[in-house]
């Protein structure tokens, strides 16, 4: 599983390729639900002429946007039915609120009808987001909900896969939604972590976490130490081909016999070789939950 | 033991009530409690998250979500599932109160988010398998906690009193996030239902099966007892009426139809549009 997962990231650089990619990260959430599906089958679903926005951000005199932040695509992928929810950070942080929520929920409760009656549609998320739109607050977490529900119920039939490509990293209630997915792909860029960073610092206090030390903070919650200790499935690079082509190793593996959110006895034994009575270092956890010598 | 942390909570309360025994320590963790209670014909298999003033992670000692609460609920709800396998499947009730998921560096690199994942990841298993499954609101439902434990449930019920919330974020945090002052939160919760801390503008989202008035959630009586118990049988009647192991009853009530009218909406024009101009022109 480690060798096929590290193939893109771990390759000798090859600056030719390297300069000659297309940054999957400097991509609009259109570009990259285009990215992921197999060329010219991306079909938009719920446009910009749909006037689906939010009901409550015009009663704080927020401007409003004609996709509520989430762009959500039919095409196939490997040839394969697939469903893309790609959340645009530059909409109010990549925020879930009642209907950029909504949008990614019926798609997957959607999905998962189309696979009761034997058509295999896939999902991809492409996380982009620090959760819950504070100003929709309460209806945010219940979609959130919403949407980890409809994970759970279509990742029994077929894969979901996440991608976390950066720059704003995935969080909040989102983060548990990523970790639910079947497969996880990150980039160096990315972040997961379930509670942003400014908001460790107010809970907790600045001694902490100092949300303003982002080397640490990538340290902690990078892409790169996600998916050396085992939270991530695949690091790619920033690379629009990388990513669909991990995207299409992910589905060709299938159903996980047991996904990372089941394997109870698995972390709870790994938490129980914790010392919280000692300081923990990155590197350190590394070598307590790594998968061995690799990188 | 530290003197500064509470030992009793809602959650200890509500299940000591229900329950008529302290629970025992899931698994071992203290902060973990579970017990059996009769609900009407059925077993029901009761589930807490309490204070622990001695927790080993420090960052989850006040009734928080932590790291080994959060996997400790996956296997508490996973073992009843697994014990139920060939035969009636239990009720399952949630007892929330929760103050938030555990903030700390330490809980971050150990992924927080996962242990969270795990629990709401085994609660829609359970619901899934068959097993009714409520969430009693008795305290505080906090963003990533109730997400853990609770809001995977088929039914959510809560107390209408002092102390009872559900939100995504305390208010402190929530006015730094979004650069706005307390006092300015507080008033846009009275006119922006969803941003409200109060339990009555939450029950407008349509969300909550039943709102129980009346009951003194910290020292309940008998009769308060008895009614939150039988609040309980009738959800527990209500989910296995309905067949239905989805969420789909929270957008089907009335108060839902008004609030999240646009929730409906996505739904209705994305099934439309979902299998494209040819498939639709077909038939």
């Amino acid at each position: 599983m480690t060798d096929q997962n590290k193939t893109p990231a771990t390759a000798q650089p090859d600056w030719a390729r390297f300069l000659a990619r297309e940054s999957f990260i400097e991509l609009d959430a259109m570009g990259r639900a285009r990215a992921v599906l197999d060329p010219g089958t991306f079909r938009m679903l719920l446009g910009p002429f749909d006037r689906l926005k939010s009901p409550w951000l015009p009663l704080q005199n927020i401007v409003t946007q004609a996709d509520d932040g989430v762009v959500l695509a039919r095409g196939t992928i490997d040839g394969q039915p697939a469903v893309v929810a790609a959340i645009e950070s530059a909409f109010q942080g990549g925020s879930m609120g009642e209907v950029s929520g909504a949008k990614i929920a019926a798609s997957l409760e959607l999905a998962l009808a189309d696979n009761e009656k034997g058509i295999p549609t896939r999902a991809v998320i492409l996380f982009e987001t620090g959760g819950v739109r504070l100003q929709e607050a309460n209806l945010g977490l219940a979609v959130i909900a919403e949407i980890h529900a409809g994970i759970v119920a279509l990742r029994r039939h077929v894969p979901v896969v996440g991608v976390i490509a950066g720059m704003v990293g995935c969080f909040g209630g989102m983060s548990l939604a990523a970790s639910l997915c079947s497969s996880l792909i990150a980039t160096r860029q990315g972040r997961l972590g379930m509670n942003g960073p400014e908001v460790i610092e107010q809970e907790a206090g600045i001694e902490e976490l100092d949300s303003s030390n982002k080397r640490l903070i990538w340290q902690l919650i990078g892409g790169e130490q996600r998916q050396a200790i085992g939270l991530v499935d695949t690091l790619v690079d920033d690379d629009a081909a990388a990513i669909a082509s991990a995207i299409r190793a992910a589905f060709a593996r299938g159903v996980p016999a047991r996904h990372r959110s089941a394997q109870v006895e698995d972390y709870l034994a790994k938490l129980a070789a914790i010392d919280p009575a000692s300081p923990l270092e990155p590197n350190a956890l590394r070598t307590l939950w790594g998968k061995g010598d690799h990188e | 033991m530290s003197d500064t942390v509470p030992f009793e909570s809602r959650g200890r309360i509500w299940l000591r009530a229900l329950a008529g025994t302290e629970g025992s320590p899931s698994f071992g963790k203290d902060s973990v409690l579970q017990a059996d209670v009769a609900l009407g014909d059925h077993s029901a298999r009761l589930l807490a998250v309490v204070p622990d003033p001695r927790n080993r992670f420090p960052r989850a000692r006040n009734g928080e979500v932590g790291l080994e609460e959060g996997w400790t609920l996956a296997k508490a709800v996973r073992s009843v599932i697994e014990s139920d396998h060939d035969g009636a499947r239990r009720p399952i009730i949630a007892i929330v109160d929760v103050t938030s998921q555990a903030y700390g560096q330490r809980e971050e690199l150990l992924g927080i988010h996962l242990a969270c994942a795990a629990a709401a990841n085994a609660y829609a298993e359970a619901r899934l398998a068959g097993h009714p499954v409520v969430a009693l609101l008795v305290g505080k439902a906090m963003s990533g906690a109730f997400l853990a434990h609770g809001y995977q449930a088929n039914r959510l019920v809560a107390l209408d009193a002092p102390g009872v919330l559900v939100h995504a974020m305390g208010k402190e945090a929530a006015a730094r996030i979004t650069r706005r002052p307390v006092a300015e939160l507080d008033a846009l919760g009275e006119k922006i239902p969803p941003m409200s801390y109060d339990i009555k503008n939450y029950a407008k989202l349509g969300l909550l099966h039943a709102l129980i008035a009346g009951v003194n959630a910290d020292a309940p009586t008998p009769a308060d007892v008895a009614a939150v118990r039988q609040v309980l049988i009738d959800a527990v009647a209500d989910i296995l009426l309905s067949g239905k192991r989805d969420l789909s009853t929270r957008l089907n009530s009335p108060a839902a139809r008004v609030l999240r009218a646009a929730s409906i909406e996505v739904r209705r024009r994305l099934a439309e549009q979902w299998a494209g101009p040819a498939a639709a022109s077909g038939t």
